[in-house]
C-alpha cells in the first residue's frame, strides 16, 4: 500500500544497506565506553572483568562509603559554580561590547577572548602552578577557579555571541527610541531574548569545569582534588565497580544536561 | 547596523546645548567608555587566568634547572639545548606525532559513516541521533578513557571474548600500549569529527548526486565520483582539527598508556609533577605550544583557502 506514497522514499539496496550497517557499527564504538561502564557498574564480579556473573546494585551503595568521592563532588560543585558566576559576569558583558558595537580592533578583541582555544590546556595548567606556586595559591580552591576561567570563558562568549548575532535588534531600537536608558534596555529587552544562550552557554561552562581534569591536577591535585582528579586516581591504583557506578552517576548527569542544552539552544550550536 | 547599543539618550539633552559635532563626539566618547568598562572584566579575567601564566611559563624555560625544584634565575638556552640534544625527547615528540596523525586518520574514517548519514538524512529522529554523535563530549574524558580500559585490559571484554572462544591463549596487549592509546583517542575525539564534517558536508548540492544518479550512475560511482572528492575538505578541516586535539591530550595517554606510552604532554606532566624540575618542564611545554601553534596558523590557512567561515 505504502508504495502509492507520493513521497520519493529511498529504495532499499543491498549497498544502502552495508551503509546503514556501517553507520549504526560507527555509533557502536562511539558509545562503547560509556555503554561498558554501565553493564560494569551492575556486574556482580568483584574485581572488573568479563562475562558479568549477576546483578547488583551494590557498587552504588558502596558509592556512600567512599567519602573521597562527596569531598571530590564538594570541591567540584564548588569551584564549578563559582567558575560559571564568574564567567557569566564577565563574559556577557564583553560579548556585548563585541556583538553590539562597531569600533577598531573588534576582531582582535574577540580573538584575544577566545584565545585560551588555542593553547593546549597542560600548558596553561603548568604556568598557573608555577605562577600560584610561590606565592602560596596552588591547592586552593581559588587555584582552580582562576584556572578554569581560562579554559570555560570561551564556551561561554561563543553561545552569548551567537544569541546576540542571531537576534532581532529591533526590540533593543524600540527601547531605545522610546528613551529607556542602556541599562533598562538590556536588563528588560536584550538579557531575556539571548538568556537562551546565554544559559546554555552557562551549563557548558559548568560542565567543561566540572569535567576539567589537567589544571586540577596541577594545580590542586594533593589540597582540593575535584571528582575527576580523584575518578583518575582511584583508576590509576585499582579499579572495581565503584568507580563505574560513579562513572554512570556522572554520565547521567551529563545526559540531563545534554537535554537541557538541547531544548534551550540545540547543542549543535552551543558546541560548534 | 551601525547604532551602538550601548548608546543612550541619557546625558544627550547637555550635549545637544554645545551644537551637533560636539554632540557626537560626546556621544563616541561615552560609547568607547562604556565599551572599555563592558570589556575591562574579561580582560583582567583572562590576563590573571590565561596570559600571565603562560608569559611566566615561558620565561621559566630560560631558567636553568635542577630537579627537586632548584631553580637558577638567568637567562639561557640550557633547557631548549638538553631537549633538542637528547634523542630521548626527539623519540618523544615523534610519538607525539604518529599519535596525532594515526589518530586523525582512523577518527576521520571513524565519522565519516555517521556525518555522512546525518547530513544526508531527512528522519525525524536526526536531532536525537546528532545529540547522540556528540553527546560523549559532554562526559569526562577519565570517564571514557575509564570505559576503553575495561574493554581493552588484559582481563577486558575484548581479551575474555576472544580467549572464551578460543582464538588467542595469551592476552593481547591492548591497554597499556600506543594501540590502545591510539583506540582510545579515536573514539574520544569523533564527536568534534562529526561536528566539523556535518557542517562540511551541508555545503555539497545534493542535487548533484541526484543528477548523477538519474543519469545511471551506480550508487558506489556516485559516491566515489561526487560525493567524497567533494567531501574532502570537511575531512581534511576534521582530520586536522582531530590531529591538533591529539596531540595536546593528557589523560588518555597518560591512562590507557599505562606509563609506557611517553608523548610530550605526559612528559611535561613527569618533569612537572614527579621531577619538579620546572625549567625543563617549562621548555617541553614551549616546545609542544610552538607545535600545536604551527598546526593551528596551517589550519587557519586551510580554513581560509577553503573558504570555510565556521
Amino acid at each position: 500500500m505504502s508504495t502509492t506514497k507520493l513521497t520519493f522514499r529511498k529504495r532499499p539496496t543491498v549497498g544502502r544497506g552495508l551503509f546503514l550497517a556501517l553507520v549504526v557499527a560507527m555509533y557502536l564504538f562511539l558509545l562503547a565506553p560509556l555503554l561498558i561502564v554501565v553493564v560494569i557498574s551492575l556486574s556482580s564480579n568483584q574485581f572488573i572483568s568479563f562475562p558479568p556473573e549477576g546483578f547488583t546494585f551494590h557498587w552504588y551503595a558502596e558509592l556512600a562509603n567512599q567519602p573521597r568521592f562527596g569531598e571530590g563532588l564538594k570541591n567540584s560543585l564548588i569551584t564549578a559554580g563559582v567558575c560559571t558566576v564568574i564567567v557569566a559576569l564577565i563574559g556577557v558583558p564583553a560579548s556585548l561590547a563585541i556583538q553590539r558595537g562597531s569600533f577598531r580592533g573588534r576582531g582582535m578583541v574577540e580573538a584575544f577572548l577566545l584565545s585560551p582555544l588555542l593553547v593546549p590546556v597542560i600548558v596553561t595548567a603548568l604556568g598557573l602552578t608555577l605562577l600560584l606556586g610561590p606565592l602560596g595559591l596552588t591547592n586552593t580552591y581559588f587555584s582552580i577557579i582562576l584556572g578554569h576561567i581560562g579554559v570555560t570563558l570561551p564556551y561561554l562568549m561563543r553561545t552569548t555571541l551567537v544569541a546576540l548575532q542571531t537576534s532581532d535588534t529591533s526590540c533593543e531600537e524600540a527601547a531605545r527610541v522610546l528613551g529607556a536608558p542602556s541599562m533598562v534596555v538590556f536588563g528588560r529587552v536584550t538579557l531575556p531574548i539571548i538568556a537562551p544562550g546565554v544559559i546554555a552557554g552557562a551549563v557548558l561552562a559548568f560542565i567543561v569545569s566540572f569535567d576539567e581534569v589537567v589544571v586540577s591536577l596541577f594545580v590542586a591535585q594533593s589540597g582540593r582534588p575535584t571528582l575527576p582528579v580523584h575518578i583518575m586516581q582511584y583508576v590509576e591504583n585499582s579499579a572495581d565497580g565503584t568507580v563505574a557506578a560513579l562513572s554512570v552517576v556522572l554520565i547521567a548527569f551529563s545526559v540531563l544536561v545534554v537535554v537541557v542544552v538541547e531544548r534551550l539552544t540545540g547543542l549543535r550550536n552551543a558546541l560548534n | 547596523m551601525t547604532v551602538p547599543a550601548t548608546a543612550t539618550l541619557a546625558g544627550v539633552d547637555a550635549a545637544h546645548l554645545r551644537g551637533p559635532g560636539a554632540q557626537e563626539r560626546a556621544a563616541r566618547r561615552r560609547d568607547a567608555r562604556v565599551r572599555w568598562a563592558l570589556l575591562l572584566p574579561g580582560f583582567l579575567g583572562l590576563i590573571v587566568s590565561f596570559v600571565f601564566p603562560l608569559i611566566y611559563m615561558i620565561r621559566m624555560s630560560f631558567n636553568r634547572g635542577e630537579p627537586n625544584g632548584v631553580v637558577h634565575d638567568g637567562f639561557t638556552f640550557e633547557t631548549y639545548a638538553q631537549a633538542l640534544s637528547d634523542p630521548y625527547y626527539w623519540q618523544v615528540t615523534g610519538n607525539t606525532f604518529y599519535m596525532g596523525i594515526i589518530t586523525a586518520v582512523l577518527c576521520v574514517a571513524a565519522s565519516y559513516p555517521i556525518a555522512l548519514f546525518l547530513a544526508r538524512s531527512e528522519s525525524k529522529w536526526k536531532g536525537v541521533l546528532i545529540a547522540l554523535a556528540i553527546a560523549p563530549l559532554l562526559t569526562s574524558a577519565v570517564v571514557r578513557t575509564f570505559g576503553w580500559m575495561v574493554i581493552l585490559g588484559n582481563q577486558g571484554l575484548i581479551n575474555t571474548t576472544l580467549t572464551s572462544m578460543g582464538l588467542i591463549d595469551t592476552p593481547i596487549q591492548l591497554a597499556n600500549s600506543m594501540t590502545g592509546v591510539i583506540i582510545g583517542l579515536v573514539e574520544i575525539f569523533m564527536p568534534y569529527a562529526i561536528l566539523v564534517m556535518i557542517s562540511g558536508f551541508g555545503r555539497i548540492n545534493p542535487q548533484l548526486e541526484e543528477a548523477a544518479g538519474s543519469l545511471g550512475a551506480s550508487k558506489a560511482r556516485v559516491f566515489g565520483k561526487i560525493t567524497l572528492p567533494l567531501s574532502m575538505p570537511g575531512v581534511l578541516m576534521a582530520a586536522l582539527m582531530v590531529f591538533v586535539l591529539s596531540i595536546s591530550t593528557f589523560i588518555t595517554p597518560r591512562l590507557l598508556g599505562g606509563g609506557i606510552v611517553q608523548v610530550l604532554a605526559t612528559e611535561v606532566y613527569d618533569q612537572a609533577t614527579g621531577l619538579l624540575n620546572w625549567p625543563f618542564a617549562a621548555a617541553l611545554s614551549t616546545i609542544l605550544l610552538v607545535l600545536f601553534g604551527a598546526v593551528i596558523a596551517i589550519y587557519g590557512a586551510v580554513i581560509k583557502k577553503l573558504g570555510f567561515n565556521s
